[in-house]
Order: C-alpha cells, then structure tokens, then sequence
C-alpha cells in the first residue's frame, strides 16, 4: 500500500539529494556534526524525524527496512514509523536484524550482531555531547573546532570523586576515530561497545537539532574514561525470564499489584529468535513461586 | 503476559478511529464546513497561516477542523504539507504603503495623514458574554459600515525618518538573498533578516510572555506603538522568462512597527529605534510581540549590554518554533524503558553505596515509616 501524491520516500529527490550530501560528509568526518536543511516531516519532532529523513534519503526500492525502539520491533513508535515507510516506499520491511539491509533505531544497537552492508541509522534527540556542559550551540562548536575537550574530562572527574564511579549510564559519550566526541544517542552504554569498529555503516540524523553525523564502518570508537577507571558495562543478576539469556540487555517489567519483577531482553527479536532455537527462561516470578512450593 | 508492548498496530488504528470519532463528535449536531471555519474563525486561521508559514485560508481552516481546533497541531499539518510544496522563486518585497487598509493606528501622533481608523476590533469591546450569540440564526442585523473607505496611506515612521530621529533600517551586513529557515539550519550570528524569519514563524505565545519581559524591566526598551496596520497588499513576483512583475493576487496581512527611545552610544546618536511585526491575516497580539522581540534582539547592534532573555539571539530563535517545542516536549510520551532501565540501575547502586556509608542510621525508607 503506498501513498500517491508523495514522491517515493516521501522526500523530494532534491532534498533527498542535500541529505545525502551531509551523509558523506560525515562519513567523510566522522563523529563531526554536519548542519543540514532539516525539512518538517509529517510526523513530531523528538519522535524520529532525523533519522526518517536519513532513512527515507538512503532507502532504495530493494531495501528491506527494520524498525526498532527501546529494542523492540513492536513499540508503537516503531510501528508507526514502519508503517509510514511502508506508506510511502512501498519496500519490504522485516523485524530479523539478519534480514534488514536498513535499520532504523531508537535508544538500542541490535544484540544480532551487524555485517558489511547493513546501515544502522540513529534517531537523535540532542546530537550535541557538551550541552549539559555548555548550553550555546556557537560556543560548543568551538570547542569541537579546537578539540577543547577538558569540560568533559572534568565531569567525569567530578562524579568519580563524589561517587566513586562515573555516573551516565546511558548516551554515554565516546570519541570516534580518536578526534571527536560524540554523543551515541540515548543507548544504554552497555551498547556502546558494540559501535567500535562495527562492520555495519551507523548514521545518525537528529532532525528537530538540523544535524546529522556518522561513524563509518570498522571506526574506532571509544568510550571515555580514565587508566584507573575504566570503562564498564552493566550486568544483570538475572537472566531474560523469557530466553535465558545472559548476554543481552534486560528490561525490568512490573508484572503484578505486588511489585513482582521480571527481566526479560529489549531486544525482542533477538529474545524470540533464541525462543525459537529452543532456548527457554525461568518465565513470570509465580511460576517460579509454584515451582518453588512444587519442590519437596 | 507481557502484552504492555504488543499489538502497537492494532492499537495505533484503533486509537485513530477513536480519534476521529471524538474529533466529530456527537453527529446529531451538523459538522462544520471549511468555509465555517474561515469565515467565523478567522483569527484562528490567521494564527494558523501564520505559524504555518502558508497563505492558504481554505487549508488553514481544514487543518483546523482536522485538529479539533488545536492550533498548534493545526500548524504542524500546514506545516507539514508546506514542507513538500514546490518552490517557484521569492515574491517582490510587498509594498505595505500601498496596503487597502481595513485597519491602521498610533498610538505616537494624535491625527495622521491617511486618518486613524479603527476597523475590527475587539479593543474597546467591553468583555461581557453576548447571550445573543447563543440563540443561533438569530443574530443581529448587520449594520452597514459608514463612511468612505480609507484610503492608502504612508507609514508613520517616514514622518520620523524626515527628520532623522529613527534609526535607519541597517542593511545586513553580508548582502545576500535573506537566508530561509525552513531550506538551511539555523546558523549563528544571524542577521535580522533571519531572525524576523523566525520570529514571523515563532509561536505567539512564546513571543508575547517574551514580549511582555522587556515591558516589565528585562531588557527595558519602552515602545510606543508607531503604527498597527490591517489590509490587503498585492502580492507581485517576477517570472524569470518574462523579467517584470505580474500580480500574483492579495493577502491579507496585519503590519506593526514600534518606536523604541534610545539615548544613544558612543557611536549611534540619540534617536528612536524601532521593532518590526509582520503577520498574515489579522493577528495584531502576534505582530507586536514579535515587534518588541525584534527590537530587543538588536541589542548587540545597538551596543546594548545583553542581560534579559528576550535579548538573546540563539535563546529566543531556538525556542520561538511551537512545532518543534510540541515535538520535543511530547516525545516524553514515547517509550524509554531503556533509558530509565539503566538510571534504575545507577540509583540503586548509588542508593546502595549511600545506606553503606552511613551504617548508624536506619534506611531511609524506615524513617520515612516512622
């Protein structure tokens, strides 16, 4: 089902053109922020729009198009932005991380990990990693001009000496290809290693801000951190309660009155696709409950 | 089970059939017409072709009725639709001097050539609920307005240009076309014409509590009103295989200009500035809030010290746009299990180490019981 009256992708072939120019451009750099000519989408700014108008300038009529937010294909952003594409491009469109050619993501990196070819494209709220730091846009552009990074440094300084660690836990901030910093995007910074010299070309389009960046494929990426401090993943205690597994990331899920929790992956596909392989969790806390009343 | 993040496709049709159904609300009362819409509500539509940055009354209105009457969301649909509309090339500058006034004041000079004239307004209403509205089909006879329609007039502001005591229109400083906000990023420092671009597109709201700071001593630029102007104009644009103007038709437009007292700097004499508002249809609260605004972001070239919010260039023109602040604000809508998954972590171990460090007191949560 597509649209008629819109150009395919929604986007005019001219501004699909200016966008991808900005896309080279950042590759060209990478992690540097390229200015580009925003154009207003016909959905809210703060819900997709940079990365819509990365995906709708790249995506060509053999693409097969994943959508994903919070990890999961099934969260309503991300039907609603599969479905727009399917609206306007007509192509294929999966929820297999293996089968995608473009991803678009909201907040995660798939746990699948990624190959030549693929295009993970960033939804991005606030592009810029210095703001919390320096709130003027015409100041923090000097300060990447200059690499004058000492700001950040400090910040992380500063919570190592009140909290004995560094305390961002997400849209952790990394250096790319050993120049600049760059704000990955809210994931989790669990994600953040996955980035580091990914096979998969990751661009990134923060719409309402008119920026768009990109980390080209097999770029260093590194998170910042200190010799004596280094950087660190969460873990979790538990396994996923659905797919056993230990390796992803989990989402807390309230499950009942009570308070009961459960942790099962954000990455929904890859949690069912071990489903499907015959991997299999603990399941709800009251199974475990009986379980545990059923044993002598 | 785990059925919060499931059938997001099912809901998302459901919610816009609900959707639609609350937007007609109850069908034994007649739907309202586009022409409805335009031709009773059309400060509305004029806010709405404003922000939307497109003259078209007609989708204005649909893009009202469409939003039940949500003016920001009707902006965004205009907006929306503008986005993909072809670009033929920039009108001539319209000559507001020639405006077939409908409405024109000042508050600076008792009597003016071309006459004060008061128009539509809702001013020297006396704000009391007209019950007579209530009974539909039964309102009063129109009166026939009376005397002589006026005719065009020039701008107050050339009285005061004659005889140098409003500071000149100043050029900016790079000569080129007026950059467009909605083809190129916003980009610092921007010239006047940018930042009118904004403004003109900036929600009136926003720029109206703005406006209303510099009034109250943030920013103090005390403005009077030169002249508030209400009409029609022709709107010319120059084809490049002819190579002279052809009229396009007219718009409707409300103009503003303030004068502002300037004592003066080591380099600008003592004069009047001014602020400029500039609005489709009729929508005067807007075009003086943008006005005050304009005036008060001159402050840099004027040699002002910049102390007050309305002051600040990159503060104002980053948060004027209602499409892009709904956007933002509203995405907290959207799921962030994620996000908060990690800071759920953080907080517990830091409330962990917390509790750790100070062994001789009980937890928190028990002193909270007691």
């Amino acid at each position: 089902m597509t649209t008629s009256g819109y150009n395919f992708g929604y986007l005019d072939e001219q501004t699909k053109r200016m966008i991808r120019r900005a896309i080279l451009k950042a590759v060209a750099i990478p992690g540097y922020q390229v200015p580009f000519g925003s154009r207003e989408m016909p959905l809210p700014y703060g819900w997709g729009t940079g990365g819509i108008q990365v995906t709708a300038s790249i995506i060509g009529r053999n693409d097969t198009l994943k959508v994903i937010d919070q990890g999961a294909d099934d969260t309503t952003n991300a039907v609603n932005i599969r479905r727009f594409f399917a609206r306007v491009t007509g192509v294929a469109t999966t929820t297999r991380t293996a089968a995608a050619s473009i991803i678009q993501t909201r907040h995660r990196i798939p746990e699948t990990p990624l190959r030549e070819g693929q295009i993970l494209v960033y939804q991005v709220p606030i592009p810029e990693p210095l703001r919390w730091l320096e709130a003027r846009e015409t100041e923090t552009r000097r300060m990447h001009a200059l690499a004058e990074y000492g700001a950040m440094r400090v910040k992380l300084y500063e919570d190592i000496a009140r909290f004995g660690h560094i305390a961002t836990t997400y849209d952790y901030p990394v250096t790319v290809n050993h120049r600049y910093i760059m704000r990955p995007s809210p994931i989790p910074k669990f994600d953040n290693p996955k980035m580091h010299r990914n096979p998969a070309l990751q661009l990134f389009g923060a719409g309402r801000e008119k920026r768009i960046y990109a980390v080209p494929p097999y770029t260093d990426v590194k998170s910042l951190d200190f010799d004596d401090h280094p950087f660190e993943v969460q873990r979790w205690d538990s396994a996923c309660a659905l797919c056993g597994s230990h390796e992803s990331f989990l989402d807390e899920v309230i499950v009942d009155d009570a308070g009961s929790r459960m942790f099962v992956c954000s990455d929904s596909e890859y949690c069912a696709s071990r489903r499907d392989a015959g991997y299999q969790g603990d399941g709800l806390p009251q199974k475990r409950a009986q379980a545990r009343e059923a044993r002598p | 089970m785990y059925v919060a993040v499931k059938g997001g496709e099912a809901a998302i049709l459901n919610s816009q059939a609900l959707n639609d159904r609350a937007r007609r609300g109850d069908v034994a009362v007649p739907e309202l017409s586009i022409a409805q819409i335009r031709e009773q509500m059309r400060l509305a539509v004029a806010r709405v072709m404003t922000e939307g940055s497109l003259y078209d009354p007609d989708l204005a209105a649909l893009a009202i009725k469409q939003a039940s009457g949500d003016l920001i969301e009707a902006v965004f649909l205009l907006r929306a639709y503008r986005t993909t509309l072809p670009r033929f090339g920039a009108s001539r500058p319209l000559d507001t001097a020639q405006m077939q006034l409908q409405r024109r004041i000042s508050a600076t000079f008792k009597d003016i050539p071309g006459g004060q004239v008061l128009g539509a307004t809702y001013d020297y209403t006396q704000r009391l609920l007209d019950f007579t509205l209530l009974a539909e089909g039964r309102e009063r006879e129109r009166s026939e307005a009376a005397g002589t329609p006026p005719q065009p007039a020039p701008h107050v502001a050339e009285f005061l240009d004659q005889e140098g005591l409003l500071d000149a229109e100043r050029p900016d400083a790079v000569d080129a076309p007026p950059p467009d906000l909605t083809r190129e990023p916003l980009s610092f420092p921007a010239p006047r014409t940018l930042r009118l671009q904004n403004l003109a597109r900036g929600d009136e709201g926003f720029l109206l509590g703005l406006g209303y700071s510099t009034q109250r001593g943030y920013g103090n630029n005390h403005p009077f009103a030169g002249e508030i102007r209400h009409g029609r104009v022709t709107v010319e644009y120059v084809p490049e295989e002819l190579g002279f103007a052809i009229e396009l038709g007219e718009i409707e437009i409300t103009e503003c200009e303030l004068f502002n007292q300037f004592k003066g700097s080591a380099s600008v004499p003592p004069q009047f500035t001014r602020g400029y508002g500039l609005s489709f249809g009729h929508a005067e609260r807007k075009a003086m809030s943008m006005a005050l605004v304009d005036r008060a972001m001159q402050a840099a070239e004027l040699g002002e010290a910049i102390e007050a919010p309305a002051q600040d260039v990159e503060f104002v023109l980053y948060h004027s746009d209602n499409v892009e602040a709904s956007g933002f604000v509203q995405h907290l809508k959207l799921p962030h299990y994620v996000d908060f998954q990690s800071e759920l972590e953080l907080v517990r171990k830091l409330r962990a180490e917390y509790e750790a460090a100070r062994p001789d007191d009980p937890p928190a949560t028990q002193r909270e019981a007691v």
